[in-house]
């Protein structure tokens, strides 16, 4: 094999390819993402109306396929073959590089999301910086969008959009900013912004910084939490597309697979700030616990996590296949269904081997945690009503941002304590003496 | 690893700025020329990292693109359009115009002839992975005055505007 494939391939290199330089290996990594993350958005398209309806006692999607697993690739065909429709008076170039804008952004972000300490396409020393930025380029996509259609609800949407969006990107700052600043707590007093730095601090400094401080890393992760729901514009923020209002708000004049890019892009933006929120307090690829529970048992427990969670996957799909209706009409969906569950046993199973067990760790916890917060975005969905416009910017500006701004002073404050405590005392010492 | 900042990627960059500057103020459409100018921003911000300056390229995106920009086309969506369009879009000021840019064009000829000799060559006093911190600690060390004082003058640009919009404090 050429050089350019294997150099990469040495046991000793421990860096992303981005790192060391090997565009072959950069592409590979790049191409990877690119599928997995267009693949959880399919899997997020039929889990969220399969949540979403168990949530409201419905069934949800049941027609294609077993339980309804078929239905995504219906709609993406359903997709493509719509007509596209380019309204009467539209801006049209505007119109048409809208929604390339919103994916080109969304998918810019995940060249520094580090799903392992090599497992990332590269690792920059402005990494967070570089996320907050591209992925503030999506609502120029959006505002784009809304007034190229040339009609009242996208304009509306686009205009209630940029303001949102401009609001909470203030709140959200701060709330990194004083991760970012707990990262600086060493003996060289010195932070970084590289996404893979921030989670070697938490290993460095034995604790996630959700903990930190406590409770001021969960305050400032809680504000996070809440502006990122606002920059994704999902419930119970959607008010750029409410439906009872503005239709469906800025992407109210699109159609067929137009669209589609723009719920693509949506849900990948979700999984790219949720990437952000673990990265920064919630450890990103470490495993729990792992220095007080380290040594070989404890990682050789952990290792089988990534099996188990596949295995337990299988387990539900079997029992789901033997429940199904025992009409012959039903044959072709039982076996379907029992395959699915065939195919999730046998990931299972090469996940237990050592080769593959001992690399798949990072990605499977950054994974693992990442799925929880689509969940949580799907549980909001089910539980929250829609903000009116005035309370969401009464939050964003009256609460959110007072409250970052005293988590990431008093962070400040107890970052030095040893220092001000110091200074204090020599200055009451001067005054005494003088 | 070899340097990925080529001289290619700086002709590439600052034509793609010139070029998408110029159509900011030939464009009739006011949103064409903000789309216009959020190209020169970005082009701006990867001419920044040519210069192995990261930070600076990363809050030029956040602060220019993401932000500032943002705020102009929601101005300008709220503008009424039709009549922008039918205005006239320059001015005929033909020798004040030629006499600026014949004393631009000079500048930049003497610079392209006589750079070396004017200017000190630039080294590179710190490496890029230590850029954010050199420029965190210039800001609250050397240059403390300063940003002090920049920072009160945007206090001072919030509280106006406040004042400016709201009918009744």
């Amino acid at each position: 094999m050429p050089s350019f494939i294997t150099s990469y391939l040495d046991k000793n290199i421990h860096v992303t390819p981005g790192q060391y330089g090997s565009p072959f290996w950069a592409l590979v990594y790049i191409l990877v993402v690119f599928g997995g993350v267009s693949l959880a958005v399919v899997c997020m398209n039929w889990l969220e109306r399969k949540i979403l309806a168990h949530m409201q006692i419905r069934l949800g999607p049941m027609r294609v396929g077993p339980h309804g697993l078929l239905q995504p690739i219906a709609d993406a065909i359903k997709l493509i073959l719509k007509e596209d429709i380019i309204p009467e008076g539209a801006d049209r170039f505007v119109f048409w590089i809208a929604p390339m804008i919103i994916l080109l952004a969304v998918f810019s972000v995940y060249t520094v999301v580090p799903f392992g300490p090599t497992h990332a396409i590269t690792d920059m020393n402005i990494g967070i910086l570089f996320m907050l930025g591209v992925s503030s380029l999506g609502v120029l996509g959006i505002v784009m969008a809304g007034w190229a259609s040339n009609s009242h609800y996208p304009l509306l949407g686009a205009l209630r959009s940029s303001a949102q969006m401009v609001s909470y990107e203030v709140a959200m700052g701060l709330a990194v900013i004083s991760a970012v600043l707990m990262t600086s707590l060493n003996a060289e007093g010195t932070g970084t912004l590289s996404m893979i730095g921030i989670v070697q601090a938490q290993y460095a400094q034995h604790v996630w910084f959700i903990f930190k401080f406590f409770p001021l890393g969960l305050i400032a992760f809680f504000i996070f939490a809440v502006a990122m729901v606002a920059e994704t514009n999902r419930a119970p923020f959607d008010l750029p597309e409410a439906e009872s209002e503005l239709t469906a708000g800025f992407h109210t004049e699109y159609s067929g697979l137009r669209w589609s890019l723009f719920m693509l892009g949506e849900y990948a933006a979700m999984i790219a700030v949720s990437s952000i929120a673990i990265t920064l307090w919630l450890g990103g690829w470490m495993r729990p616990f792992p220095n007080l529970l380290s040594g070989p048992t404890w990682d050789l427990a952990f290792s089988f996590f990534p099996a188990l969670t596949f295995f337990g996957l299988a387990g539900m799909t079997f029992y789901s296949t033997m429940r199904m209706p025992k009409h012959s009409y039903f044959r072709v969906q039982t076996i379907g269904l029992g395959a699915f569950g065939a195919v999730f046993a046998l990931i299972g199973l090469i996940l237990l081997l050592p080769g593959v067990n001992g690399r798949v760790q990072d990605i499977y916890w950054f994974i693992f945690k990442i799925a929880v917060f689509m969940y949580l975005y799907i549980w909001y969905r089910g539980t929250f009503p829609r903000y009116r416009f005035d309370q969401l910017m009464k939050v964003g500006w009256k609460i959110l941002l007072p409250m970052g701004i005293g988590v990431l002073m008093l962070t400040g404050i107890v970052a030095l304590r040893t220092e001000l405590w110091d200074f204090m005392h020599e200055a009451i010492r001067r005054l005494v003496h003088v | 690893m070899e340097p990925v900042a080529t001289t290619f990627f700086f002709y590439l960059l600052s034509g793609l700025a010139i070029l998408s500057g110029v159509l900011v103020i030939t464009r009739k459409n006011p949103v064409h020329s903000a789309l216009a100018l959020i190209l020169t921003l970005l082009c701006l911000a990867g001419l920044y990292l040519m210069l192995y300056a990261p930070f600076v390229a990363g809050v030029q995106i956040i602060l220019y693109v993401g932000g500032i920009m943002v705020l102009f086309l929601f101005v300008i969506m709220l503008v009424n359009l039709e009549r922008s369009q039918k205005e006239k879009q320059f001015n005929q000021q033909w020798v004040p115009g030629i006499l600026a840019a014949v004393a631009l064009g000079a500048l930049f000829v003497t610079i392209y002839i006589k750079g070396d000799a004017l200017f000190v060559r630039p080294e590179m006093r710190f490496p890029e992975a230590e850029n954010t911190q050199q420029v965190g600690q210039m800001l609250y060390s050397n240059y403390m005055f300063p940003f002090e004082i920049a920072s009160l003058l945007l206090l001072v640009a919030i509280i106006g505007a406040v004042v400016m919009a709201k009918k009744r404090i």
